[in-house]
Formats: structure tokens, sequence, C-alpha cells
């Protein structure tokens, strides 16, 4: 998918060269592009936002020092990614929140609502009783706003290793190589997490169309 | 040969955005959306949820005015403003 969100950043060697010569607006710009999903991702590691915040900003610090012995065998960004789970994850062990990120228990179960298909009984079993409605083209600024708030909200409350995940590849822009190379997970394991994540985002929207329909 | 019925097809389109459904798969899966009006709309509207969070994405931290939820915003600018000052620092030394 294209990236959005790394759609400005110029190619890592003039970002790498940037940095060593002190070039504070290409750092601005990394950290302005990268905080938010390194924060979500540091909080699926510690108890606590301010937790996360010390985290990120150790992160930073530790790029602002390491910039010059950077060897360039991985992206930037999947290198910063690295620094910040680990030093996640030290953090996480220091406050007894350690997560098993191979952890299969959320895999569980469909992403649809079963009563959404035509039981065992019914003329064609497991398929769609009503088929979903279409949803309207956000317009307007007040919509778009709403369905802003909506899918940060559905974000928040996503388990933290699919938000990780989907905050990684469809906000952020990562391919599924880097976010399987900054979480080490499973190739297999990023897809079950990103899909179950994007159904459940899918659901808190259809919900809220079907809403906003009625009222309207 | 086997047939989808609707409730497979939903948990397969992820492997198949992704591009990992092997070959016979895609083409029973690439079959039933041809003739099915639900799932092509599900597809799309995955399609449409993953656009929107990279909208979010492009939106940058800060935006949407919600300075309660500070995972969604990005870092503080007090801590944006300290990091900065860290790398002038650092560059100067
Ligand atoms: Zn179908």
């Amino acid at each position: 998918m294209e990236s959005f969100a790394d759609g400005g950043l110029p190619p890592d060697d003039v970002v790498v060269a940037a940095l060593r010569a002190g070039d504070e607006a290409m750092f601005a710009t990394l950290l302005d592009t990268w905080s938010r999903g390194m924060l979500w991702l540091a909080r699926s590691h510690v108890s606590t936002n301010d937790s996360a915040q010390e985290v990120v900003q150790d992160t930073w610090l530790a790029v602002i020092r390491g910039i010059d012995a950077f060897e360039g065998r991985s992206s930037v960004k999947t290198w910063v990614y690295r620094i910040l789970v680990n030093t996640a994850r030290k953090r996480g062990v220091r406050e007894n929140r350690v997560v098993p990120w191979s952890s299969a228990f959320e895999h569980e179960g469909p992403t649809v609502e079963p009563a959404r298909f035509q039981g065992a009984d019914d003329p064609f079993p497991g398929f769609w009783k009503d088929v979903p409605a279409a949803w309207p083209t956000p317009e307007g600024e007040v919509l778009a706003a709403e369905v802003r708030g909506l899918i940060t909200k559905a974000l928040a409350e996503l388990p933290s290793r699919q938000r990780v995940v989907i905050t990684l590849r469809d906000v952020e822009g990562c391919t599924s190589e880097e976010v399987c190379e900054i979480l080490e997970i499973s190739p297999a394991n990023q897809r079950v997490l990103l899909h179950r994540a994007r159904a459940a985002v899918r659901g808190r929207l259809e919900e809220y169309f079907e809403t906003a329909g009625r009222s309207a | 040969m086997k047939r989808f019925s609707c409730d497979e097809v939903v948990e397969l389109v992820t492997a198949y955005l992704e591009g990992d459904l092997d070959e016979t798969t895609r083409c029973l899966f690439a079959e039933h959306l041809s003739g099915c009006e639900g799932c092509a709309r599900y597809l799309g509207q995955i399609r449409a949820t993953a656009d929107a969070l990279g909208a979010l994405g492009a939106s940058g931290p800060g935006a949407g005015g919600e300075p309660s939820r500070p995972p969604s915003d990005g870092l503080p600018r007090s801590a944006r403003e300290r990091l900065l000052g860290a790398f002038r620092e650092h560059r100067r030394s």
C-alpha cells in the first residue's frame, strides 16, 4: 500500500546525511512523522502513557547518539523502531509487564459476527443474510473529523498487538517485511494481527455509518 | 471443486490484499467476489478502512484536537522541544 505518512520523507541516504550534518528540520520531520506510531508501540510494552513517552524520548536520544554509527544494514525507520522495541522491552521487564509477542490467543474466532451469515438450516449456509450496506463517501469537514475521531478511538480499543501492527502498517505506512523485522514476528502472525485489526476498525465504521444513516 | 462461502471469504481478504494467497485460492476468491455483491463490498470497505487509517497518518500528530489522548497525538510539545534541543546540542559537540 502506498505510504501516506512517509510520502514526504526523502531516501534514507539523504536522511542520514542530513542528520549527520545537524539538519534540525530533518530531525523534526522524523520526530513528527514517527512519534505517534512509536508511542503506540511503546505503550503496548509498558504500563502507562507517561512511561511510553519516556521510552520514545529515550529512543530519540539513542538515535541522536547513534546516527554517526548507523551502518545502513536496515532502513532508518526499521533501525529507529528496533531501538524503540528494545528500549520498551527493557522498561517492560522493569515494570514486570512482559508481553508475549508470539502469543496466539488473539487469533481465535471469526472476525465478522457469525449471525451476519446464513445458518445451517438456511438456503445458503455461510452466505450473507443481508449484504453489508454501502458506505457514504465522507463529505465535508465535520464528517471527516468525526470519522477521524472514531477511528482513533477504535484503534485505542484494539488489543495492543493488533493496534501496533495496524498502526505500523496502515497509519505509518510500514511494509509487512519491516513490521516483521521490527516486532520479530512471523509473516503469518503479522497478517493475522493486521486482519483482525482491520476487521475490527471496519466494524466500528459500519456501526457508525448505520447509525448516521438512520438519524439522517 | 471447492467453492468459498462468504464467511470464508471475509477471513481471506487481508491475505488477498497482501498477495499471500496461492494461485488456486486466489482464483476461487476472485470467482466468489465476481458473483457476490456482499463480499465485493466487504473487500472495498476493508480497503476504505486502510485508506482512512492512512489519511489519519497523513494528518500528522496533533491533528484532531484530542489532547486527552497522548498516544494518538504524538509527543507533547515540551518533549519535542527537549529532543530538538538535544539534537542541536549533540551536533554542536
Ligand atoms: Zn460472498
